[in-house]
């Protein structure tokens, strides 16, 4: 098995300061789902684009570091034996569907740190 | 003698040979190292012992068993040095088991090619790798001809092949044929591949020849191997019948002496009508499966166009019929611009000019080309100049090039 980070792209976290449950609904669902499946081992909704702090070299700057329609607004991590398989079940995020998308890359080494 | 013997089975098995060594490699760069040695150990091997009678078996075991050997090098090595590389999991030991196994029958090696295919193909790469990896790959073509069929440098083409390879392995792109609800998509960037193999070589992007006529049969080859693995799919028979329609047209569509032939000035007479005839029998399967695609209409389309006894009796009621249903499947301007054309011989060069002015395709030179066809038609000379000046700006195939410039001083 080897695995993958999946990158969720949006036009913004739906997970905003005042966010309401309905807002977060379907990827809260989704990330349920996926808990179930056991092919997740680890998962972070982030806070909206407002929220982002930048640096670049010393410079500190308001919002996300790249300049994009999109954002990331979230990433887990999956475990798969193959691509297709990732791509499989990175298809099924709800982004995909609400005019973002995700970004699958497969995972070099880490994991949560023991302590 | 042994040459020969060695190039045909080159040609025909390579992609068998290497699918199937692959299954044992697991490796991509190992498999093809394999497969290459195999070939070369071939030309020494057939002419002591003589000419083996299944060619592709031979070479298959001599390579799986390079690969076998190369990977048993690999796991002594690990043993012997236990504390310094981490245990992992036996991928060597399923591939051991799966190799001493009995020969794969027919219809599983079919399959091996297949997963070749669609592994070359596979929409995580980018499409210029996709087509690359087919050819070095799928068709055995050596990395210096691939650079050479697409004007970059050889170097610049080993990184791009290389770079495919390492993605293949480091994101695990799996060796496998899609199917379900995957297998649609993934085959349109297969069919996507062979289309553009074709496309490049029917009509050069550039350079001095019109054609580059090894990879049309390139592309007609892996169409033909892609019918034969997958004979059920409407849309493999589709492009397979498009491009044997439209290659038959080949030894009309340029002079002696290099110079373009347009359709209504081609002698019909050059056209290779066995081929015709093979399209038209795919594409009358095909329209009766009710399951239309965008190949088997095109195809339709070009057959209408060589089916014609002359130019001016071909059906063109019945080709804008079909490019209406086109543009319902695949609605795209180049075939709205093909549409326009059509449209001219049945309601007249206005018309089809109108059409002709709402679409938008920077620098696709056919577009300005279409429009001063249809301006001189009209006899708007001026207009039509600029046009074909504009066209003529755009086109970067000698061959073509030339022609607008007669268009343009006439």
């Amino acid at each position: 098995m080897a695995q993958y980070a999946v990158l969720i792209y949006a036009p913004d976290s739906a997970h905003g300061p005042d966010a309401t449950a309905e807002e977060t609904a379907p990827h809260d669902r989704h990330a349920a789902e996926l808990a179930r499946s056991g092919a997740m081992l680890a998962a972070y909704a982030l806070t909206s684009r407002d929220l982002a702090t930048s640096v670049r070299g010393d410079a500190v700057t308001d919002g996300p570091f790249v300049e994009a329609k999109e954002i990331v607004a979230g990433f887990y991590i999956l475990e798969a034996p193959d691509l297709d398989a990732a791509l499989a079940i990175a298809k099924l995020n709800p982004a995909c569907q609400l005019g973002g998308g995700v970004e699958v890359r497969p995972v070099a080494a880490g994991g949560p740190v023991e302590r | 003698m042994i040459e020969e013997a060695v190039a045909a089975a080159h040609r025909r098995g390579w992609a068998f040979v290497l699918a199937a060594t692959m299954r044992v490699a697991n490796d991509l760069d190992l498999a093809e190292e394999c497969v290459q040695e195999a070939y070369a150990a071939a030309l020494q091997s057939w002419a002591r012992d003589g000419i083996p009678d299944n060619p592709e078996a031979w070479l298959t075991t001599t390579a799986r068993r390079r690969a076998l050997d190369a990977i048993r090098r690999e796991r002594t090595l690990r043993s012997k040095l236990p504390l310094l590389v981490e245990p992992e999991e036996t991928v060597e030991d399923a591939a051991m088991d799966e190799a001493q196994d009995e020969e794969p029958p027919d219809d599983e090696v079919a399959d091996e090619r297949l997963r070749l295919i669609f592994t070359c193909c596979h929409p995580a790469l980018a499409q210029e790798a996709q087509v690359a990896l087919t050819l070095r790959l799928v068709c055995g073509v050596p990395t210096p001809d691939v650079a050479k069929a697409f004007l970059v440098s050889e170097s610049t083409m080993a990184a791009r092949i290389t770079r495919a390879k390492k993605k293949i392995s480091g994101a695990r792109i799996p060796f496998r044929v899609p199917h379900g609800a995957e297998l649609p998509d993934r085959l349109r960037s297969v069919l996507a591949v062979i289309h553009l193999l074709f496309t490049v070589g029917h009509t050069a992007p550039s350079g001095a020849d019109l054609m580059r006529a090894d990879l049309a049969d390139r592309a007609l080859h892996l169409a033909r191997m892609l019918r034969e693995l997958m004979p059920d799919e409407p849309e493999v028979a589709g492009l397979l019948a498009l491009l044997l329609v439209t290659d038959a047209r080949r030894k009309a569509r340029v002079d002696a002496s290099g110079r373009l032939v347009r359709l209504p000035d081609q002698d019909r007479s050059l056209w290779d009508s066995a081929a015709i005839a093979e399209a038209d029998g795919l594409i009358v399967a095909g329209l009766r499966t009710g399951r239309l695609g965008r190949y088997v209409v095109q195809a339709a389309i070009s057959a209408l166009y060589a089916d014609a006894p002359t130019y001016a009796e071909t059906d063109w009621g019945q080709i804008v019929e079909l490019y209406d249903r086109l543009l319902e499947i695949w609605p795209s301007p180049v075939v709205a611009l093909n549409r326009a054309v059509a449209l001219a011989m049945v309601a007249g060069p206005e018309i089809a000019l109108a059409e002709v002015e709402l679409l938008d395709l920077p620098g696709y030179h056919y577009l300005p080309a279409v429009r001063g066809d249809l301006l001189r038609r009209l006899g708007r000379e001026e207009e039509a100049r600029a046009a074909y000046a504009e066209a003529l700006n755009l086109a970067g195939n000698e061959a073509e090039r030339e022609f607008l410039a007669e268009q343009l001083a006439a």
